[in-house]
């Protein structure tokens, strides 16, 4: 549900928690996130024993095993900074599962809470509390933007990545038809129900392509790998060139801004 | 133990028939637009979203008082009924729900009864045991009589015919109705329904209906309905069942405004529905119509045991308005059918369960990409996600001695729980993660080409070649 | 033991320890419909019955069964059922025979007379007791003199309604007028003609109920 962490002061600390499939399968939405960070003067902390927020286990039923890997991330955050997530659901399983994951152990939910506090999902700590407005540098173009279901409805953050693009001079931001919509990903779900899943994912890529964007952007790599991947896997069945490229909207922010200077 | 037999078990074939309808353009293009229709009809009625969510809140606020005090409700409904006049029967299957109804209807040598729209009725599957007793039991509702004379299910909770196109209902009227001609014209499809129910309103004797809300404070049965065929069948036969879940009551008349604006704009986009027909008695001396008899049947066919559970409870919060099959991706995607409960979509993927047992159910609870679109547009606030999260928790988990519902555990597979407890064992320990995804991406891409479901319609996952971690590394020795 | 001390026990056995507090529903009204003026309450009234596809008429009380008159006359409608021993309906039986409109009357039970109704009676004329500005609806209690088949199956059903009985809300209605301390046999709200979308999502009229619902709303001094 909508409830957007408190504005915060500019803070000089930040960690960063990557999200398990940044940290193995985006690392440059990961680096450009971190370098768009420092470029506002900012200290990021990346603490290396972090892992996965333990969604996966906790949204197919797993309690107890996602609750194993989440204490594991309790450990992480000693300081009183904000926590930012390059992910609306990872952020939405930190801030919001947390508390009730841990609701039987009180010193844990102690933990759990006091985190929920300052966890940010990276475009809303970029609109919120850094008040960030990229300068565009780039030459014009188009783009569309998918917001992940967490981020929309857990987190509700669905204006804020709308807003840095909304800052780029030169970028056109097109709108997809249901955009609202999921992309079919809902992580085990895209495996337990690929007939459905395939179909979410088919027409999210027939309304992404169909604004003639020449990318898509997101905050959420878990829909981008099924975006992307589906896209891809569709040119190579009828066998042309890529057709939709895409990237971690981090990754656009900052080359639109100036690139790592 | 319910004899109560379903045709199927609705979890097996489900992605047979959702495959079905995925693989068929024409249907995927007949739900979107209806959906996209009802969605935008909704949006329309709530142009100010701080209205929404206050009276959402208040929606929900309203559910849960009343099903905090429901047993003390039910008792409180029942002595108000019968002060009126209206007698009340309570069930705890859906083979006693049938064998009450059946007894009313026999006991006056009667044989032929109209149906108002019931989803109640079709839990029960009233119409196979009328059937089966040689009772007629047509339904009135158009969409309805549409479905049974197609000799199909309701496919929608509110739009029971929503799969067919005009097209499929005009020849089926033509093959179906003796001396129809064929016509898609809508108008005179409604015309020729009309003149064919209006001969069965005026001849038959008992008439069923569902309850939207029941009123304990002044025993009243409400109904909420466009066609009018719910009057009708409240009205000009000789006696009236009603059938209801035993969850929807209100203490008090003034519940019903709030829940009544929430159901009606969520489920069609109306502000209103065309009739609201608010009942608390059998016809009284010197009024000249209305049923001579009343009869309230009451089913708990496992809402009890969502009631016993605190998280549980909040499925009961339900006032069936379909607002979470029509914002609904993977109902948009597959229709009411595939699905194989009385209760399509989101909402009966929660509730389903506890009517038929995990055993029956327990695949279903994965058809969502918990999007959260249906707890959004909840007018009663159910937290839908939560609840599949709930259930698929009691699905997978190893049977447990005292379970929380019936066929807690069916799903278990001891093969998945190892992977799970395996996927915890390395993802609790910083040391275990690090060596396995620095071998995931030394050795990533020695991972096959096919990647079961997932590069069914996707091309395979490959870890980078270099993790965050390692990149940060190397920047920072830099 | 039977169905119902089974049902009950286990919802016992479960019932949460704590009450939840009677939520506040007059509040809510209060801040989200706040009272108008009879002329807004009439034009809210009428726009919504209207969207509905109802006709509305103004009429004067002096004036209005020759409204209805043309109404029916409109139509080559020559049969009104009315209801005896009403103010309205005695006028209308005053009125309307002069003018070729035959007067028949719901008085006798429905059983002495049902297939008449449904095959003979082309109108009904009936009061509202009152109406709801926020949904454009009409309040009726059928009762002994207008019993509840005379708003449904004619298929032109008129409609009789003070405009100064209509309230902002239903909440508004049924909390000034106490209903909770007893309700009649069947109280109705209408918000327009029979209607249905049951076919691929197209609105027709008429499904069940009347397919026209006219309204006369009487306005100006009593």
């Amino acid at each position: 549900m909508t409830n957007p962490t408190p504005q915060a002061r500019r803070p000089a600390d930040v960690y960063f928690f990557a999200t398990c499939v940044v940290d193995q399968f985006f690392p440059d939405a990961g680096m450009d996130a971190i370098t768009l960070l420092e470029r506002q003067g900012i200290r990021v902390h990346f603490p290396e024993d972090q892992t996965c927020c333990g969604q996966p286990a906790y949204s197919s039923g797993f309690e107890e095993e996602a609750r194993r890997v989440a204490a594991q991330q309790l450990t992480l955050f000693p300081n009183d900074w904000p926590v930012v997530v390059p992910s609306g659901s990872c952020a939405g399983m930190m801030k919001h599962h947390y508390p009730t994951l841990f609701a039987a152990d009180p010193a844990r939910k102690a933990l759990a809470e006091k985190l929920s506090a300052r966890v940010y999902e990276l475009t809303q700590f970029l609109v919120e509390v850094l008040d960030f407005k990229p300068q565009d540098c780039g030459s014009p173009c188009t783009v569309v933007l998918h917001t992940s279901c967490s981020a929309r409805r857990e987190m509700g953050v669905h204006l804020t990545g709308h807003k840095l693009l909304g800052e780029l001079a030169q970028v056109t931001v097109a709108r997809q038809e249901h955009e609202a919509e999921c992309c079919g990903f809902g992580g085990t779900f895209s495996i337990k129900q690929p007939e459905i899943s395939g179909a979410m994912v088919e027409d999210k890529v027939k309304a992404l392509k169909a604004t003639g964007a020449e990318r898509v952007v997101s905050a959420d790599c878990g829909c981008l790998m099924n975006i992307l991947g589906h896209a891809a896997w569709r040119d190579k069945q009828e066998g042309r060139a890529p057709s939709l490229p895409g990237e971690h909207i981090a990754s656009f922010l900052l080359r639109r801004s100036g690139g790592e200077q | 133990m319910s004899e109560h037999t379903l045709h199927f078990k609705p979890a097996e074939g489900f992605r047979a028939r959702s495959k079905a309808v995925v693989d068929s353009p024409f249907l995927r293009q007949s739900f979107r637009g209806a959906m996209d229709f009802l969605m935008s009809k909704r949006a329309a009625q709530f142009p100010d979203p701080e209205e929404l969510e206050s009276l959402r809140s208040l929606g929900e606020a309203i559910r849960q008082y009343n099903l905090a005090k429901l047993p003390d409700l039910l008792l409180q409904l029942e002595s108000r009924l019968t002060v009126n006049g209206i007698k009340v029967h309570w069930a705890e299957t859906p083979d006693e729900a049938n064998a009450i109804i059946l007894g009313i209807v026999e006991g006056h040598g009667a044989t032929r009864m109209v149906k108002g729209k019931s989803m109640v009725s079709e839990e029960i599957e009233l119409n196979h045991a009328a059937e089966a007793a040689g009772i007629e039991a047509l339904e009135s509702d158009m969409g309805e009589y549409i479905v049974q004379l197609a000799n199909e299910k309701p496919s929608h909770i509110i739009m029971p015919a929503i799969h067919k196109t005009k097209e499929e209902i005009a020849r089926l009227f033509h093959e179906k109705v003796p001396g129809v001609d064929y016509t898609d014209n809508v108008d005179a499809l409604i015309q020729i329904g009309r003149n064919v129910l209006r001969r069965k309103f005026l001849e038959a004797e008992i008439g069923l209906s569902g309850v939207n809300f029941a009123v304990a404070e002044t025993g009243t049965l409400c109904l909420v309905e466009n066609e009018g065929n719910g009057r009708m069948c409240t009205t000009a036969p000789a006696i009236h069942i009603a059938i209801t879940g035993i969850e929807k009551i209100v203490e008090k008349l003034e519940h019903v405004p709030p829940l009544l604006s929430l159901l009606t704009r969520s489920a069609t986009g109306q502000n209103i529905s065309t009739y609201f027909n608010m009942i608390s008695s059998p016809r009284k001396p010197g009024e000249k119509d209305g049923p001579e008899e009343v009869h309230l049947v009451l089913l708990d066919n496992g809402r009890s045991q969502a009631y016993a559970d605190e998280q549980l409870r909040k499925t009961l919060q339900c006032i069936r308005c379909g607002a979470c099959m029509n914002h609904c991706p993977v109902y948009t995607r597959i229709g009411g059918h595939a699905y194989g409960t009385t209760y399509p979509g989101p909402i009966g993927k929660i509730i389903s369960p506890h009517m038929l047992g995990l055993d029956a159910t327990a695949g279903l609870t994965t058809a969502s990409s918990l999007c959260g679109a249906c707890g959004e547009v909840c007018p009663v606030k159910i937290p839908i996600p939560e609840l599949l999260i709930r259930l698929r928790n009691e699905a997978f988990s190893a049977p447990q001695a005292k379970p929380a519902m019936r066929g807690q555990g069916a799903g278990h597979s001891p093969l998945i729980s190892a992977i799970w407890r395996g996927w915890a064992l390395v993802y609790r320990s910083p040391a275990l993660y690090r060596a396995a995804s620095w071998l995931g991406s030394r050795f990533g891409w020695l991972l096959p080409a096919h990647q079961g479901a997932w590069t069914s319609v996707r091309e395979p996952l490959r870890p980078a070649p270099q993790r965050l971690r390692d990149r940060l590394k190397e920047r920072n020795k830099a | 033991m039977s169905a119902r001390d089974r049902i009950l026990g286990k919802l016992r056995q479960n019932a949460p320890s704590t009450v939840r507090s009677l939520p506040d529903v007059a509040a809510w009204y209060a801040s989200h419909r706040p009272s108008e003026t009879a002329d807004a309450r009439v034009a809210r009234f009428r726009h919504y019955i209207e969207l509905a596809h109802a006709e509305v008429y103004s009429v004067s009380r002096g004036d209005w069964t020759a409204t209805l008159h043309q109404v029916l006359k409109a139509r080559g409608i020559d049969r009104l059922l009315v209801a005896e021993g009403t103010p309205h309906g005695e006028l209308a039986l005053d009125e309307l025979p002069p003018r070729g409109v035959e007067c028949s009357l719901y008085d006798m039970a429905i059983e002495a007379w049902k297939s008449e109704l449904f095959n003979a009676t082309p109108a009904s004329l009936t009061a509202a007791r009152g109406a709801i500005a926020e949904t454009g609806t009409l309040i009726l209690w059928p009762d002994e003199k207008e019993p509840r088949l005379m708003s449904l199956v004619p298929p032109v059903h008129i409609v009789l309604l003070d405009a100064t009985k209509i309230h902002n809300t239903f909440h508004e209605a049924m909390t000034s007028e106490g209903w909770a301390d007893g309700l009649p046999t069947n109280a109705l709200l209408i918000s327009g003609p029979s209607k249905t979308a049951d076919i691929q999502q197209t609105l027709a009229y008429g499904a069940h109920g009347p397919k026209e619902l006219i309204v006369l709303l009487l306005e100006g001094e009593a």
